[in-house]
């Protein structure tokens, strides 16, 4: 069978996220729950998590969650990390053997923090560095994939539905103080263990429910930026370009989803002059980044997360609040599995960002 | 009277124990089962919970009652019954539907009333207590859709009527905030306009306990396309 990266086949899936604003911490039990009720969305070939503050131990060395294939690629690729590393921490992610989950790679973690010397001779800081190391990984060394490489957040995902790569990973283990939620649906390509959901670059992932139209348009854009997509699945993409425009270029959230979900131009007509000028100009400049087709989507990032549909909303979502929880679902069946009676169910309007922050100094 | 317990059913199971039943039903602990009395006619189904989407879909007559939220696709090109939500509504309610009525008693999501249509007696409503989302009954042929806007919300997002070939809308406001499509009329509503559709309206207050003379004391505004074929030769001749 050809793999993921080799075929294109021309998807519905599940979202869900929880957010603690005091930055309270909590097991993934309950985002994993979440997903049962939505368990018609998926289709069994991808489900995966994001989980945010679960490791505080090491929270300030990069945490690089690798898919091998085999003994002999893990070793050849340790020994390409400690080129450009300190290894702090090598070990295998605990999993359970469960019947619903076969095929597993091997699953390995690395904790480790970028030499100096090394960054200082490519006169680049230590984001950029990490980025590009990842991206070397995965465009040239056959068998491995680097599919998280933040700080104090991790990516777990799988071939399967997403209650049972909960449970495989065992993040009832784990306690964060913001979970994303993915189960997939996948249209486009076989679906393989790295194209799961979410999607991860430094501390930025993305969960995605959609079909975007505007893949190779962006994905052109995005290369020309150093950005590699491997993978012809529409969410890397969308996942190098929020890494593109929030620390590359420094935009705001808001402004980054102006971007990806610009409005109309009749809308921006009606909005009054300085707005109008600023979402002009962003139209302008990032033409290439608008993400047409339907779209609902989870960023998740270091404190915070923000959803966002596409302007036409062609895709479902909803928000829920309970106390310091703020939820986020494809279906509000979901956002009752975690707060039965959570209060405030909205659905934010196609292209307008929604945003919840842990508060300054709780994460 | 039935009741089901939806706590551990998937919707293939939920949806079996229902076809089962025969008479009056109610299920309680419902968690985004999908297709919910789907094709039903001829009895009453009380929810309990948040029944998932398609709920109501090619409705033949039954008539449903949710107390609470509903999500996307509520009424799917039904064609006979009624259904009514105590709560919100999703995306898309309405879709397609040649016959019966929905009430919400709050807001909608996007694309209310996306393709209604009417043939002869058939004719579908729509009514909306609260505000709905953009789109506001697209590709319209037939059929009423009625909002209110008593929940605060503004009474419709952008885009209304695109695409409109038919039907009415009839929204309880001046609406001079709301830009419509270039393909609709939209004129405030006269006291025959709203004289047809007061059957919809005291229906509406007996379920959710508004008051009438309140309701009807401020300004309405009805949107009719301006042809039967509003995009003639847009793409093709036709």
């Amino acid at each position: 069978m050809e793999k993921e990266g080799q075929i294109r086949i021309p998807s519905g899936c599940a979202i869900a996220a929880v957010i603690s604003k005091e930055g309270r911490r909590m097991t993934g039990e309950s985002i994993t729950e979440a997903m049962k009720p939505m368990h018609d969305r998926s289709n069994g070939l991808g489900g995966g998590f994001a989980g945010y503050g679960i490791y505080p131990k090491y929270k300030d060395l990069y945490a690089l969650h690798f898919f091998f294939n085999n003994r002999d690629t893990r070793k050849a690729c340790e020994a390409m990390l400690k080129e450009d590393f300190e290894v702090v921490q090598s070990e295998i992610i605990p999993t359970r053997t469960i019947k619903e989950i076969t095929d597993k790679p091997i699953i390995w973690r690395y904790f480790v923090s970028p030499l100096s010397s090394r960054m200082s001779a490519l006169q680049i800081d230590e984001k950029e560095f990490v980025v590009r190391c990842a991206m070397k990984i995965n465009s040239t060394v056959k068998d491995a994939y680097v599919f998280s490489c933040g700080k104090n957040m991790g990516t777990f995902k799988a071939v399967g539905f997403p209650e049972d790569v909960g449970r495989f990973y065992q993040l009832d283990e784990y306690e964060g103080y913001s979970w994303t939620a993915h189960g997939r649906y996948p249209t486009n390509t076989p679906g393989w263990w790295g194209g799961a959901h979410p999607f991860t670059l430094l501390d930025y992932s993305i969960v995605h429910n959609g079909e975007i139209s505007s893949y190779d348009a962006n994905r052109r854009f995005i290369e020309m930026f150093g950005y590699k997509c491997t993978l012809q699945t529409d969410t890397e993409v969308i996942t190098y370009i929020f890494d593109y425009l929030l620390r590359r270029q420094g935009l705001s959230l808001e402004e980054a989803a102006s971007v990806v979900a610009a409005p109309f131009w009749s809308t921006i007509a009606g909005r009054d002059a300085e707005t109008a000028k600023k979402l002009s100009y962003l139209r302008t400049v990032y033409s290439s980044l608008l993400i047409t087709g339907p779209f609902s989507i989870v960023l998740g990032f270091d404190g915070g997360l923000m959803a966002l549909n596409d302007r036409l909303k062609l895709r479902s979502m909803v928000t829920g609040e309970k106390d310091d929880l703020v939820f986020i679902a494809s279906e509000e069946a979901a956002i009752r599995v975690m707060a039965q009676d959570a209060v405030n169910i909205q659905a934010p309007a196609g292209g307008e960002p929604f945003i919840v922050r842990v508060k300054e100094g709780k994460y | 009277m039935t009741t089901i317990d939806a706590k551990e059913l998937d919707f293939t199971k939920l949806n079996d124990r229902i076809r089962e039943t025969a008479g009056d039903l109610e299920i309680v602990n419902c968690l985004g089962q999908r297709f919910i009395a789907d094709g039903q006619s001829g009895r009453t189904i009380t929810i309990q919970g948040v029944p998932g989407n398609a709920l109501g879909a090619y409705l033949n007559g039954a008539d449903i009652v949710v107390n609470g939220n509903a999500q996307d696709a509520v009424g799917d090109t039904m064609n006979d019954g009624s259904i009514v939500i105590h709560g919100n509504i999703g995306d898309a309610a309405g879709y397609a539907m040649r016959g019966g009525t929905i009430y919400v008693k709050g807001n909608a999501g996007y694309r209310a009333g996306i393709h209604m249509k009417a043939y002869k007696e058939k004719v579908p409503a729509l009514v909306i207590g609260g505000g709905a989302g953009s789109f506001l009954g697209e590709y319209q042929a037939g059929g009423i859709i009625i909002v209110l806007g008593l929940t605060g919300k503004k009474i419709v997002g952008n885009f209304p009527g695109t695409g409109m070939h038919g039907g009415k809308m009839i929204l309880r406001s001046d609406c001079k905030d709301v830009r419509f499509d270039k393909g609709v009329t939209v004129s405030p509503a006269s006291a025959e306009d709203l004289e047809a559709v007061s059957s919809y309206l005291k229906e509406y207050c007996r379920l959710f306990n508004e008051d009438y003379e309140a309701l009807m004391n401020a300004p309405f505004t009805i949107v009719t396309p301006d042809s039967s074929n509003p995009y003639k030769q847009m793409y093709v001749a036709n």
